[in-house]
This record gives structure tokens, C-alpha cells and sequence, in this order.
């Protein structure tokens, strides 16, 4: 409640009528530095530059140069932001190399160089037949070009100024600068609900919050690098136009939702949070025309924007996800009417007008209703995308779609992870959600709505933390600059007091002064009442007032906080170190977590750095040692990769947009080999690809995946059953392994040769068990390479048997009759 | 300077040597040189209307024993024969560095090879028989014997000469004039797996038939029996190497070349067996002297079109042509069928048609890509009874509309432009009077 104090205080200075000057310009005198910066790094709601200047009163010269002076200050300390947010992103350049990361940042590198070196038309139309052979994509279709065409743009920009970037490096910094970005439109965005110093304190927590590194580093070239910038943008744009009523916000607003609509599938959160607030607001009767003109223009526009994205197309207005927007539309639609109804009318009329309306509006919304569940029902999945059904039903993926529930980042989070990646701001978000209540405005609702919604879908999903982790860095940001003004008021009033009181008058002066705030703020108080009372419908300050107002209404009979002064430095001194240990977290995060490119990886060991750059080499085996035209079969993970850095066709990659070509591949790995070979043979397959760990201990290989390709793959082709490849429900590779296991193909081409490795026992290092069949031969398949360190492990389909062999005495098996057998004569199971 | 042209027109002289020689190419695929093993020189004068026959047809037959610690069948990595001829059926070990392995590697680099055996085969020939997918009588004493269809001759034997007339119905393999005459043939029989696609029955054994030893009493039921017994089978690898397998070296001897025949049961007396027809003509196939296909010239363009696209729009319309020849012994002549397929195939064919032919060797058909996208093939898969198999495979990918290839204005839709237009408009007029009427 103090903080309520605090904001309401300093808005009454920036009104800077002439007494308070002179409190302000007293203190001033006294000691200069602190309340300079105190008054700048707190400028209440609605004391932002303009106002200064459009109402010169006489105060105004001597505020205009603090707030300029405060102003370059702030304009530094966001430039500092943004060199930390990108500069804290750099560790992994530092440490390995300016390389593009993981798996999906290699598909946005190669659209990217597509689209330098086709232009944009191409790009729309790419039909790429080098993936999900012999399918194809669509890619201009199925992908969202945001991130792909701001990266083009740069590139195209820094061209056309002779600065010869490559693509691949434009890529790699990408993310870096939009962190920055993201990190200023933090600033702005928390400015808009609680001022510059809880935006400037914010946009340092979001320039390093872990969970937003872990997306972002260097090389990370991803939707969300861009997406969260869009996120933030289009909100702080909404609370623009939410707080000034301005149609021109409003259209940037449109804008910026469309380049979120470009960039990530995320661009749903928007679109349904936004319409929740509003109906927040509407409901608690906070219904204003600043609302309709924040909420109406992005419906219409932004749903025709998002339509022009070829990926969204018809979406915008067929799925459900996008219904809650049109919901509210029509809803805040009806709450105008009334509220003009309501202003023409008398009292009387307009109740007879309400029950009217109330009732034929029923009847109406009944049928609309009505055909809307209709229409949702006659879809299957409830016009739901299998993504937004898990969101909402947390048990959906797992239970229906395999394929969603499969990969990592779709699975709920742990707590640990909570800590990981927002560390201490998962402390500090009550305290902002405290202060966010004092006063209530309809931008720290807003806030405080954006910030349960994420919570709960990063509890789903945690991938999702990165939502959560803007709302985290707000409502901390909000929470931290508050607590500090706390304590720094107290420090500051213990300093003028004790100044004072050195004087020989002081204690008269003191008492008057220290009483003169709160009288202002009652006077006011009264003088906002009043204009609030004040028919005002001409006024085209209405508005603002009537965003003043709940600030100012709510501070009547407050006592300014004034804390003990040691408490105060004890309470600051501990707050500082909390945010110590933020940035020394932060920092660790970002240099050892979060860096690896997870296309290189490195270990530490007793003697020395190692180095694993085997999937680079297997990549680089297989463009220079295959035909162009050869395909690459593997699990969807290293789809991506494949195509883009051994430049060869792939079967499935990691756009999983056919499940049943996904589960034709997963089949083939756990079928027996004669079954895989026939699969893989119908579909063109040259060689197959495996990831394998055991040899270093790498966790996450095929072996590790595989029961989820067992899953995905029994999914459709009902043959293959889970149980099948379990013991006694456990999933195991060791001699208590299943023969179905033992016999699968992934289990023959991981551990193919491996018992030669250390000497005959064949010691799993990920599994830690001795593998379960050490010795075997492979039939239908060759291997043709494998890494250094065995990750990667490439073999070849052989060519069918160019003769049939007859059944001899020698022989140790009957050939096998009906079907053509393939392999040669060497091999000792023929 | 004039030594190094001489040194150069040498070179060049011996690369196109090399090229020549090089002779089971596309395009002269008919063999050239052809090693004969044989266990014993004077198989050369007794099978002498045999090899001369094929002397006359251009080959160079390198006569070696089998046992000649000289054979090699290639020699710095190159073969130096394009057929082997292994008349040598009790051999149990080649000379020099020939063993099984290395005839079937002859075989599986696309090399003709004719082996006979007769009742005293060895097992290195059983064993080269078996990888090919012939079987012969695991008896080492069985020889085919027919109480029904033996040859008629002046003494009462035991049956073992056979007058067979089971032949396989194809042109391709046996030539087109019909063999009148039955065939001599003295020898043991061999069994194929009827699954084995690669493999043909060439002259089958009557359904009297069964291999047993002729001079013991018969205690249990043959192995073999009736027609399933294969006297002589031809192999056409998957290379298209092709291997001829005859269970009696006689077959191809003088004597039964000249030897008047006459079928038990039977009044047609024949002065001459039909031995010499068949052995001459199915030497021809196996020594591509007939039933080779090609084809060249693949090529596909849209309609109206001549140029080949890296890339088909659905829905677009295509011609797609092929030329196919058959080698002739001597020359490539137009393949005319009317049975040549063409498939447009992604997983499975969309669309399969029938080519149309010009009678001189080419085919063509147009049709229009399916309304779906993806990589797909063209796809001919041409596989004949004795003819070499035909599998060409393109991959064309098929793309969707670009963006700007749908129509623009759909006449059906004209209400929705009208509609919004009109609201357009309505707008606008209402914002003018809003503003500024009063």
C-alpha cells in the first residue's frame, strides 16, 4: 500500500503547482544529486514528457531540465540494456563459434539464404522437394516468414551499404539484436503501466533473464528471437493505445500483432489475451472509448493482417483460437451501444431501452452461439490445433498425439527449471503483482492478467517459460524500482531531516514541509474530483484524467512510508545483493547452460576440453560421399540438418506436419531389419542415419528417442506395439531386453559393431548397462560411416541380391523363397 | 614431333581398341570373346558343329582345360572375356586363380556364362548351379530317366536318352521358327524354386520323367519327378547377365547335333534332331545376340513445348517420350509392343498409361499431372519373358500454384466484391455527413 503512496506522490510534483515547486526545488538546494535522479527515474503515469511541455506552467522550466536531463540519462542506460542484452548473448560465438545452433535454426538459415539469393517471390512460392521426400513442402506456405524476412532485410540492407555480411553471420546476430530490442520495448511497455523506473528496471531484468537467453544467444536462430520483441511491442502498443485513446497506436498496434502473426504460431496468446482483458474490463466496468479504440482497430485490422500471412490464411476465422477475439468484438460492440444509449437517454427510457435490447440481444446471441457450437462440433478436434488442445488440456498430447508429446520442450516443466530460468524473479513477481494492485489501472491489470495467463502455460508447456519470462521481468522490474523508492524516499527524508536539523530553524521548517506533501495531495485530489464530475464529453483531456483518476482517487488519507533508516540500508543492501546474485545467475546461464550449439558439443574431463563435432562430420561425409539426389532417412530430429548441411533430401524433418509419414519412418526403425529395408527401398532411401551415445555418453541419441518412434510409429501401423519392446514395462537394451528390441533396426545400427569398441563387453555409457545382443551381422544394410565418436552413424541400403540362390546342402539356411533377398554372398546368415 | 604423333595416334589406337573390346556396352552389347573350359581337348572336336557356329558369329573362342594353371578371366582388373563357356562338368577344381567366387563375380559384373553338366558333375559345378538358383539332383548317381518319352534307338537301354519337346513358349528365347524336331538329352535334371523370378525353364522333362540311378532298383520315390524336372534353364541376373544351365553336355555334341530322333510313342521320325536349332538359338540369347532392349532418349516437356522443365505445376499437361531398341546381333533395331507402360508415381502411380509407338522405336504418350504435388517419378518398368529388363526411373518434382496463378476474380464470388465494395463506399458517404453536415 505504501508504494500506492509513492507514485501518487511524486504525480502530485510533476503537477508542479507552485507550492510543491518550492517543496521540490527546497530539497533540491539541499542535496542535489539524490532527488534528481529519484524524480527522474519515477515519473508518476502520467507525468511523461508531453504533458510537461504541452502545459507550461511556471514550474515547468527548471522540471523540463530535469526531465531532459533524466531523460539522456535514461536514453544511455537503455543504450547500456541494450549492449548487455546483446552482449551477454555472445558467449557462445566466444566459446565455440559463430555458428547457427541446434535444429530449427538450421531450416530459418536455409530459407534465409533461399530467400537472398530468390527474393521474395520465390520465397513464397518454394516449393521444396528436398524434405519429406517424396512429398515435398510447401515452404512459402507452411513456415512464418517473420524472422526469415527480417534477417533477409537486414542482410539486404547491410548489401546495399557495402558492408558484406554473410548470411550465415546476419543470421547468428539476429537474435542478439532483437533481444535488445525486446529489451527497450520492455522499457516502454512497463513505463506505460508503472513509469520509467520500473520500465528501466524491467528491461535490465529481460535484457539477462535466463529463460529468454536460453532462445536467443548467439546462433540461435529461431521464430521466438523475434517473436518475443513482436510479444512485447504488441503489448506495450495496446497499453499505448489503452492509456492515450489514439487511433495512430492503434494502427501500430494492427502492425506490430501482424508482424507477430509473421513471426511465431505464439501470435495466439495474443489474440486471446488481449480480448480477456478486455473483457476484464468490461465486466468490472472499466469500459472506456480508449478501450474500444485499443480493441476494435486490432480485431478488424489485425485479423485481416494476419489473413495476408500465407501460413494463418483462413485460420484467422476458422479456428477457435481465434473465436475469443471475435467473441469480445461483438461483445464490446453491444457494451458501446449501451453506454451511448445510455448517455441520450434519460434513466428511464434507458431502462425500458435495456430490457429491450437485453432481450432481443439474448435471442440473438443465443442463435449465434448456437451455430458457433455447431460449427466447432462438427470438428473433430473442436476446431482446437493439436498444440492449443494441449495447452488447454495438459493430458491431451500425451494421451492422442505422440508426436507433440515426444519432444522435450513440450513437456510440462520441473520446478527446477522454474529456478533455472527466471531464478530470482520467480520471488519478486508476487511483490509486483502487490504493487501492480496499488493503484488498479487498466494497464496493470493488463500486466497482472498477461502474467497468470503465462504462468499457467508455462506449467503446461516449457517452451512456454519463455512467455512467462517478459510478464516475470515486468512485475519484478515493477516490484524492484518500487521497493528501491521505498527505501531510497527513506534514506532521502532521513537526509533532509538531518540537514535540516543542523540548521538552527530547522524543525519548524521540517514539520511544515513534511506536511505540505500530503496537503497537496488531498487539494489535488479535490481538484481531480471535481473535473471528474465535470460534464466533460467536449474535453478531450477526458481521458487522461480519467486514467489519473484511479491513481489519484486511492491516495487520499495516505502517510507517506517512511521506513527506518538502517532498515532501509539494510532492506537496499539485501536487495542489491538479491539482484547480484540474479546477474551472477544470469550470467552463469548464459555462458554454460544455455551456449552450446548442440551441434558441437564439448566436455570437460581430468585431461582436457574434448571436442564432439561428429554430427558436422557425418554432414560433411555425406555431401561429399553421396549423389545429390540421394536420400537421407532418419529420425525427424536431424531432418533440419540434413538438408540444410549436407544439402541432401530427408524423409521427414522437423516440421512434423505428417504424422503418418513421421510413423512410416518410425516403423521402419522398429521393425526387423528385412521389414525396414523393404520400407525404406519404397520410399528411395539411400542411407539411414542414426545418432548414437553410448560411446561418450551423449543422452540424447536414437536409442533414447526410440520408444517414442515405437509410439508415434504404432500409432498408425498397429503391428508395431509398444509393449513389444519393453520388459516387464521397463525400457531396457541389456540382455533382459526383448528379442523385438534386440532384433529392431535401431537397436542393429546403434550398436552395430560397438562391442569392438572396448574390448567385448559393450558398456552403454548413456544406458550404463552392457548392451543385451553384442555380436551380429547386418543383412540388408552396410555400414558406411561413422563418426569420430560414433554419434553419428551412417549405412547404406544394399542393392537388391543380383541372383537368387537355390537351396544347397551346404547352405545353413533355405534361402528365403517368395520375396527377393538382398545382401551378399558373403553373408554368413544366407 | 612426328614419333609423338605416332606415339599418339598408338595411344589412341589402343584406347579405341580398349573402348572396342570393352564390347558388352550399351552400345554393342552382343559378347565378343569367350573363354571355353573343357575337361578334355578333344570336347573340341566333338562339339566342334557348336563352337563352330558360334565362330561364325563372330566370336573368339579361347579353348583352355579347365585344369590350366594359366586361366584368369581378368587381368588388371579388366575382363578379359565377355562369356565363359564351362564344358568341364567334372572338374572339382579350376587351375589357376578361377574358383567359384570369381565366376559368379564374372557374372554379377554382367557376364554370360553357359555350363553344362552331365551324370558325373562335380560339386564346384552344383555349387555354382545352386548360387544361381539351379538345383541340381542332390543324387550324384541320378540321371533323368523317362519310360514314356525316351529317344527310340536300335537297342533297348535303360531309358536315359530323352526326346524332349517341353519348350518354353517365347520367341525371344528360342527364335521364332518353332523347333520341330525333339531334343537328345542325356544327363541329370535339376529342380528351380518357382518363387525365383530370375530364372526359366527352358526345355522341361516330360511328366514321365524322374531322376533316379538307372542301375539300381528304385527304393524310395525320386527326388525328382515328372515336369517339375528342368532339363536345360536359363538365368537372367538382375544385371542382366545372362547364365544358360543344361544338365547333360551332350546336348551340345555333334553326334546329337546330327543324330536322327524319334520319340517313343511317337510315328514322326525326325532325320535330324531339333538339338542344333535349339542349342544355336539359345546361345544366341544368352550371348545378347537377341532380346536386348535400350532405351535412350528419355524425354518429357510440357504440351506445345519442346524444352524439358526442372519442374511440373499440378494440373499441368506433359507428353513424355522414350525410344526403345532391341539389339539384333548387329544392330539396334526399333522395339515395337504395344504393352510398353508409363507410370507417374509417388509412393504409388498416379496416373499409368499405355505408350503409344511409332513402330519405330519410339513411344509417347501425354496426360496431365495429377492435382496433387510432391516428387514424383516417371517411371517405365518394362519386364518380358527372355527379354532384358527395362527400369527407368526420373524424378520430376510437381509443384503448386504460385501464388499468383489462381484466378483473380471468381465470377461466383462477385456478391462478396459487391458486399464489400458497397459497405466501402457507405462508409465513406457516412463519415463525410457525420463530419460535416450541421
Amino acid at each position: 500500500m505504501p508504494r500506492l503512496y509513492v507514485l501518487t506522490q511524486t504525480h502530485t510534483l510533476s503537477l508542479s503547482t507552485a507550492k510543491v515547486f518550492s517543496f521540490v526545488n527546497l530539497i533540491d538546494s539541499k542535496s542535489l544529486t539524490k532527488p534528481h535522479t529519484l524524480q527522474v527515474f519515477r515519473p508518476p503515469l502520467m507525468a511523461v514528457p508531453v504533458d510537461t511541455i504541452t502545459k507550461p506552467t511556471p514550474a515547468s522550466s527548471t522540471s523540463t531540465l530535469r526531465f531532459a536531463f533524466g531523460n539522456v540519462l535514461a536514453f544511455f542506460i537503455l543504450l547500456l540494456i541494450g549492449v548487455l542484452a546483446f552482449s551477454i548473448r555472445l558467449f557462445s560465438v566466444i566459446k565455440y563459434e559463430s555458428v547457427i545452433h541446434e535444429f530449427d535454426p538450421y531450416f530459418n538459415y536455409r530459407v534465409t539464404q533461399f530467400l537472398t539469393k530468390n527474393g521474395i517471390y520465390d520465397f513464397w512460392n518454394w516449393f521444396d522437394d528436398r524434405t519429406w521426400y517424396p512429398l515435398g513442402r510447401v515452404i512459402g506456405g507452411t513456415v512464418y516468414p517473420g524472422l526469415t524476412l527480417t534477417a533477409g532485410t537486414i542482410w539486404k540492407v547491410l548489401q546495399s551499404l557495402n558492408i558484406p555480411l554473410s548470411v550465415e553471420t546476419v543470421c547468428v546476430f539476429t537474435a542478439p539484436v532483437f533481444s535488445a530490442f525486446a529489451a527497450w520495448a520492455t522499457y516502454l511497455l512497463t513505463k506505460e503501466v508503472k513509469g520509467t523506473g520500473a520500465g528501466l528496471t524491467a528491461a535490465v531484468l529481460l535484457a539477462m533473464v535466463p529463460s529468454y537467453i536460453s532462445r536467443s544467444v548467439a546462433g540461435s536462430y529461431d521464430n521466438e528471437a523475434v517473436a518475443i520483441f513482436a510479444l512485447i511491442f504488441t503489448f506495450y502498443l495496446y497499453i499505448k493505445t489503452l492509456n492515450t485513446g489514439s487511433l495512430f497506436y492503434a494502427t501500430l498496434n494492427s502492425i506490430s500483432y501482424f508482424y507477430m502473426v509473421c513471426s511465431w504460431g505464439g501470435y495466439t496468446f495474443i489474440i486471446n489475451l488481449i480480448p480477456m482483458h478486455v473483457l476484464l474490463c468490461i465486466v468490472t466496468g472499466r469500459y472506456s472509448s480508449r478501450l474500444y479504440i485499443a480493441y476494435a482497430p486490432l480485431v478488424v485490422l489485425g485479423t485481416l493482417l494476419a489473413a495476408l500471412v500465407p501460413v494463418v490464411g483462413f485460420n484467422a476465422v476458422m479456428t477457435s483460437e481465434h473465436f475469443a477475439s471475435f467473441l469480445v468484438f461483438i461483445v464490446i460492440h453491444v457494451v458501446a451501444l449501451a453506454y451511448y444509449i445510455k448517455g441520450i437517454l434519460s434513466p428511464k427510457m434507458f431502462k425500458v431501452a435495456a430490457t429491450l435490447v437485453v432481450s432481443v440481444g439474448l435471442v440473438v446471441c443465443c442463435a449465434v452461439v448456437a451455430v458457433l457450437v455447431a460449427v466447432v462440433a462438427s470438428s473433430p478436434t473442436k476446431g482446437w490445433s493439436g498444440r492449443s488442445l494441449s495447452l488447454l488440456d495438459p493430458t491431451y498430447a500425451s494421451k492422442y498425439i505422440p508426436i507433440i508429446a515426444s519432444v522435450s520442450e513440450h513437456q510440462p516443466p520441473t520446478w527446477p527449471s522454474y529456478f533455472m530460468d527466471i531464478n530470482v524473479l520467480a520471488f519478486l513477481v508476487p511483490a509486483g503483482i502487490i504493487a501492480c494492485f496499488s493503484p488498479l489501472s487498466d494497464a496493470s491489470a493488463f500486466v497482472i492478467l498477461y502474467l497468470v495467463m503465462s504462468v499457467y502455460f508455462s506449467g503446461v508447456m516449457v517452451r512456454l517459460m519463455l512467455v512467462l519470462a517478459p510478464a516475470a521481468c515486468i512485475m519484478s522490474g515493477i516490484a524492484l524500482s518500487e521497493a528501491f523508492d521505498v527505501f531510497t524516499r527513506s534514506i532521502k527524508f532521513y537526509i533532509s531531516s538531518l540537514s535540516e536539523s543542523l540548521q538552527t530553524d530547522a524543525g519548524d521548517i521540517v514539520s511544515g514541509n513534511s506536511a505540505s506533501p500530503q496537503n497537496d495531495a488531498i487539494k489535488t485530489d479535490k481538484r481531480e474530483d471535481s473535473l471528474k464530475e465535470r460534464p466533460s464529453r467536449k474535453n478531450k483531456k477526458k481521458d487522461k484524467e480519467i486514467v489519473e483518476k484511479p491513481s489519484v482517487k486511492s491516495k487520499i488519507e495516505k502517510r507517506p512510508l517512511v521506513l527506518p533508516v538502517e532498515a532501509s540500508f539494510f532492506a537496499l543492501f539485501l536487495t542489491v545483493l538479491l539482484g547480484a546474485f540474479y546477474v551472477v545467475h544470469s550470467v552463469w546461464a548464459a555462458a554454460e547452460a544455455y551456449s552450446a550449439p548442440s551441434i558441437v558439443l564439448t566436455s570437460h574431463s581430468h585431461d582436457g576440453l574434448h571436442v564432439f563435432d561428429d554430427f558436422r562430420e557425418a554432414y560433411a561425409w555425406l555431401s561429399h560421399n553421396t549423389e545429390v539426389d540421394d536420400k537421407v532417412a532418419s529420425w525427424w530430429d536431424y531432418g533440419y540438418q540434413t538438408t540444410a548441411m549436407a544439402n541432401r533430401t530427408v524423409i521427414v524433418d522437423n516440421n512434423t506436419w505428417n504424422n503418418t509419414h513421421i510413423a512410416t519412418v518410425g516403423t521402419a526403425m522398429s521393425s526387423p531389419e528385412k521389414a525396414a529395408w523393404e520400407i525404406f527401398n519404397s520410399l528411395d532411401v539411400k542411407y539411414v542415419l542414426v545418432v548414437f551415445g553410448g560411446l561418450v555418453g551423449y543422452p540424447s541419441d536414437d536409442i533414447n528417442k526410440f520408444l517414442w518412434m515405437v509410439r508415434i510409429g504404432g500409432g498408425v501401423f498397429p503391428h508395431i506395439k509398444e509393449p513389444d519392446y519393453l520388459r516387464d514395462g521397463q525400457y531396457r537394451i541389456d540382455s533382459q531386453a526383448t528379442p523385438t528390441m534386440l532384433n529392431s533396426l535401431m537397436y542393429k545400427l546403434s550398436y552395430f559393431r560397438f562391442v569392438e569398441t572396448d574390448g567385448g563387453k559393450g558398456y552403454d555409457r548413456v544406458r550404463r548397462t552392457e548392451i543385451g545382443k553384442k555380436y551380429f551381422k547386418l543383412t540388408h544394410f552396410e555400414e558406411v560411416f561413422t563418426t569420430h565418436h560414433w554419434m553419428v552413424r551412417i549405412y547404406k541400403l544394399k542393392p537388391q541380391k543380383n541372383r537368387i540362390r537355390g537351396k544347397t546342402k551346404k547352405s545353413r539356411s533355405k534361402s528365403s523363397s517368395a520375396t527377393p533377398t538382398s545382401g551378399t554372398k558373403k553373408n554368413p546368415w544366407h | 614431333m612426328a614419333k609423338f604423333s605416332i606415339a599418339t595416334v598408338f595411344i589412341a589406337s589402343i584406347s579405341l581398341l580398349l573402348a572396342l573390346s570393352n564390347s558388352f556396352s550399351l552400345e554393342n552389347p552382343t559378347d565378343r570373346r569367350i573363354l571355353v573350359l573343357v575337361d578334355d581337348l578333344a570336347l573340341k572336336s566333338s562339339h566342334s558343329i557348336f563352337f563352330s557356329s558360334l565362330q561364325t558369329r563372330g566370336f573368339e573362342l579361347d579353348f583352355k582345360l579347365s585344369d590350366d594353371p594359366k586361366i584368369a578371366l581378368q587381368r588388371y582388373g579388366q575382363y578379359l572375356y565377355d562369356g565363359l563357356i564351362l564344358f568341364s562338368p567334372t572338374i572339382e577344381r579350376f587351375g589357376g586363380s578361377l574358383d567359384v567366387a570369381a565366376i559368379l563375380d564374372f557374372v554379377d559384373s554382367g557376364k554370360d556364362l553357359i555350363v553344362a553338366a552331365d551324370a558325373s558333375a562335380s560339386d564346384l559345378i552344383r555349387n555354382i548351379a545352386a548360387e544361381c538358383g539351379v538345383d541340381f539332383d542332390e543324387d550324384s548317381s541320378a540321371v533323368v530317366i523317362d519310360h514314356g518319352s525316351y529317344a527310340v534307338s536300335g537297342t533297348e537301354g535303360d531309358h536315359t536318352l530323352i526326346a524332349a519337346d517341353d519348350f518354353i513358349q517365347s520367341d525371344v528365347l528360342l527364335g521364332t521358327t518353332k523347333i520341330e524336331a525333339p531334343v537328345l538329352f542325356k544327363g541329370i535334371g535339376h529342380s528351380l524354386n518357382p518363387a525365383n523370378s530370375l530364372v526359366l525353364k527352358v526345355l522341361s522333362a516330360s511328366p514321365s520323367a524322374y531322376s533316379a540311378n538307372p542301375k539300381s532298383k528304385l527304393s524310395s520315390p525320386p527326388s525328382l519327378s515328372g515336369s517339375s524336372i528342368s532339363l536345360v534353364s536359363v538365368v537372367q541376373a538382375r544385371n542382366n547377365a545372362r547364365v544358360l544351365f543344361s544338365g547333360s553336355l551332350d546336348l551340345f555334341s555333334n553326334k546329337f547335333f546330327k543324330s536322327p530322333v524319334q520319340k517313343a510313342g511317337s510315328s514322326n521320325k525326325y532325320a535330324k534332331s531339333g538339338n542344333q536349332q535349339f542349342v544355336t538359338e539359345l546361345s544366341k540369347w544368352v550371348f545378347h545376340e537377341r532380346g536386348h532392349l535400350k532405351a535412350v532418349n528419355v524425354r518429357h516437356h510440357r504440351v506445345g513445348e519442346t524444352d524439358e522443365p526442372a519442374i511440373y505445376r499440378i494440373n499441368d499437361d506433359l507428353e513424355y517420350l522414350v525410344e526403345i531398341y532391341e539389339w539384333s546381333g548387329s544392330s539396334w533395331e526399333p522395339y515395337v509392343a504395344n504393352d510398353v507402360q508409363i507410370q507417374f508415381y509417388m509412393m504409388s502411380p498416379y496416373v499409368l498409361k499405355t505408350m503409344s509407338t511409332d513402330k519405330k522405336g519410339l513411344y509417347h504418350t501425354s496426360f496431365k499431372v495429377p492435382d496433387v504435388y510432391g516428387v514424383f517419378q516417371f517411371k517405365v518398368e518394362y519386364q518380358r519373358l527372355g527379354y532384358t529388363s527395362l527400369s527407368l526411373a526420373k524424378q520430376i518434382p510437381v509443384r503448386p500454384f504460385r501464388h499468383n496463378e489462381y484466378e483473380r476474380f471468381i465470377p461466383t464470388a462477385f456478391p462478396y466484391y459487391g458486399a464489400s465494395f458497397s459497405t466501402m463506399a457507405a462508409f465513406f458517404i457516412f463519415s463525410f455527413v457525420y463530419l460535416y453536415s450541421k
